[in-house]
């Protein structure tokens, strides 16, 4: 077992099975051994450790919660999240590397696709011989996808796609995409191999977050398609959302990982580095700064755990997840920033993790919903009234 | 060939030891576990023999009831099932108990290739592997860095003081592991979910008493502070007072 020790204030270790147990276990050994080390260069370069894809795929993480019949591991959900948030505490890009992969790539090809669709995918993206993306933002449309100017227009047997999408995670190094588009005015979905004429993917550079991640744009040009690269009965905006629905579970699982490590980090600095004669952490203002992470974190921590079990009952809701992307993120960040203050000058250092973290957290409350649309979805769910109409 | 890995769940390498009040043992009150590092080691090369010349391997553990989790994880890695030997003071038992039971289980269960880690990370003894070897009258071959098995023999080579020594043993025969003989794998996430479904046995474990009975159990005494002898060139002759007369190490 690795070192690392989360913290664990109300002592939920029991509240997991052996199984999910060993599943995160395996998770944190192959971050710490394995990832850590090589982070900080790959943040430098803004650069994702593509070397790693062969040993996530075999780790089992692509999918981790869709059947093993197509090559996944058949985990359930809370041992989905409990991935997420190790790989987080990596970082915030290798989580969002593995979230990509898994709910917005993955699993609409199994909610969505067709059986051949599925045998054709699934198989490839659980073990990393082809690396997926997710086309729904576009330069214009972020909180409010319905408004899309990507279309697809019936031509022949097949489509034909226009249009740009943007902050893609993975578009660059992706060998299929699955893109949202207006067919006749009506939201579609489309599995789209990216060396498709008319397909293209620029890198997005110059990013001050999430740089051990590739982010791109998607520029398809009369992109053609067959009949058989759309997603069957699935329309309108209840597609990608569901998708988005996957994917914020898991980052709210994964924001309590760049949580638990900045606090961790913060901890062990404070108790080692003296101030006046004394550890910093035997000061009240230090002491204050971490009272309060570790009860936030340790509320995140009991959120998840509930959550994981209502969506392994099948009950958990879109507004749940909502909450707990939006607390859970936010607390991250503000964990992050704490900590950096903590660690003084040495917490603007990449040779510390926590100002990667803070860093990459500036995209994590932004993607996939932001904060503020959170708020409304949590704001419309208790009052009944939709303020973003 | 029927391959037998021996683990020992020892206590997580970041707890504080603590003297229980018999002042006799430590104190395991909050204390996480996890498998000894040398047996990963013996895991994996019985693991690798496995896939290499065919057979089946078991993963065997003397511990209490809690160990399922590092015996599956070990299971996980690509062994075929695991048999726990139910022994709630298994912390305290002595070598030779120990060995003893292994050695009852492994004939019972008909091993023919035994692998074990060179030493247990939490007492440090080092002889169950030639213990085990000794009451079954098998070779033992102990710190192997490099294994080549063959039928019905293996080449080994084993780190001494002296050099690196090569030995041919026959089989059946007991292989204590050590660091570089190979990099044992991760347990992956289909592996985990696959061992749920292979066979794991508690047996109740006949251990004998201990022959070696602990009288006391004391900690080190705290490492003294640092001291500063000088700064600059001007401290190096006190510097080296210091080491020849005082630390001795000159």
């Amino acid at each position: 077992m690795d070192p690392y020790k989360q913290l664990d204030f109300f002592a939920l270790e029991d509240q997991f099975t052996e199984d999910e147990r060993m599943v995160r276990d395996a998770v944190r050994t192959w971050v710490s051994e394995r990832f850590l080390p090589l982070v900080q260069a790959h943040y430098e370069a803004g650069t994702f450790p593509m070397e790693l894809v062969p040993e996530l795929a075999e780790l089992g993480v692509f999918g981790s919660n869709l059947p093993e019949e197509y090559g996944c591991a058949g985990l359930n959900n809370v041992c989905y999240g409990m991935i997420c948030r190790e790989l987080e505490r990596g970082d915030s890009g290798l989580r969002s590397f593995v979230s990509v992969q898994g709910s917005l790539v993955m699993w609409p090809i199994y909610a969505y696709g067709t059986e051949e669709q599925k045998r054709e995918w699934l198989p490839k993206l659980a073990s990393g011989q082809a690396i997926g993306c997710f086309g729904l933002t576009e330069p214009d449309f972020g909180s409010n996808p319905g408004g899309m100017t990507t279309v697809a227009k019936k031509d022949g047997d097949g489509y034909v796609l226009n249009g740009r999408k943007m902050w893609i995670t993975n578009g660059t190094v992706s060998d299929v995409a699955i893109v949202w588009a207006k067919l006749d005015g009506e939201v579609r979905g489309f599995v789209v191999p990216c060396d498709l004429p008319g397909f293209s993917a620029p890198e997005q550079k110059h990013k001050f977050s999430l740089r051990a991640s590739v982010t791109s744009e998607l520029v398809l040009e009369d992109v053609r398609v067959p009949a058989s690269a759309i997603f069957p009965e699935i329309k309108g905006l209840r597609g990608p959302l569901q998708c988005l629905t996957q994917a914020r579970y898991g980052i709210a699982w994964g924001a309590t990982g760049a949580a638990e490590a900045c606090f961790s980090e913060g901890l062990a600095y404070s108790k080692e580095r003296e101030v006046f004669g004394k550890p910093l952490a035997g000061m009240q203002l230090a002491q204050k700064k971490l009272a309060d992470m570790a009860t936030q974190i340790t509320l995140g921590q009991l959120m998840m755990l509930r959550l994981g079990r209502l969506k392994d009952e099948g009950t958990m809701t879109h507004s749940q997840v909502s909450m707990a992307k939006r607390n859970n993120v936010h607390m991250a960040l503000e964990c992050a920033r704490t900590v950096r203050d903590m660690l003084g000058a040495n917490g603007i250092s990449l040779e510390f993790h926590t100002g990667r973290h803070m860093c990459n957290l500036e995209s994590v409350i932004t993607y996939e919903g932001t904060h503020d649309i959170h708020t409304l979805a949590i704001g419309h769910e208790v009052s009944g009234i939709p303020a973003y109409r | 060939m029927k391959i037998v890995a021996c683990i020992k769940r020892v206590p997580a390498t970041d707890v504080q030891a603590k003297v229980a009040a018999d002042a006799k043992s430590l104190d395991s009150a909050g204390y996480q576990y996890m498998t000894s590092f040398y047996d990963e080691i013996a895991v994996e090369e019985a693991i690798k023999t496995k896939e290499a010349k065919g057979g089946d391997v078991t993963i065997l553990t003397i511990s209490s009831k809690d160990a399922t989790k590092e015996v599956r994880e070990c299971i996980a890695k690509g062994a075929d099932g695991g048999v726990i030997l139910v022994d709630e003071d298994w912390m305290n038992r002595d070598c030779r108990a120990t060995a003893k039971a292994l050695a009852s289980k492994l004939t019972e269960m008909g091993a023919e290739l035994v692998f074990m880690g060179r030493v247990a990370t939490d007492r440090d003894n080092a002889s169950v592997g030639p213990m085990v070897a000794t009451y079954l009258d098998w070779a033992c071959v102990t710190n192997v860095v490099e294994l080549e098995v063959g039928d019905g023999e293996a080449t080994a080579k084993r780190e001494t003081e002296a050099g690196l020594e090569t030995v041919r043993v026959t089989l059946p025969a007991v292989i204590t592991c050590d660091k570089g003989l190979n990099e044992p794998r991760y347990a992956g996430l289909k592996g985990i979910m696959a061992a749920k479904k292979k066979p794991l046995e508690e047996a109740a474990c006949e251990a004998a008493d201990n022959q070696a009975q602990v009288l006391s159990l004391v900690l080190p005494p705290p490492r003294a502070e640092g001291r500063v002898i000088g700064e600059g060139a001007d401290a190096v002759p006190a510097l080296i007072d210091a080491l020849r007369n005082e630390a001795q190490v000159l």
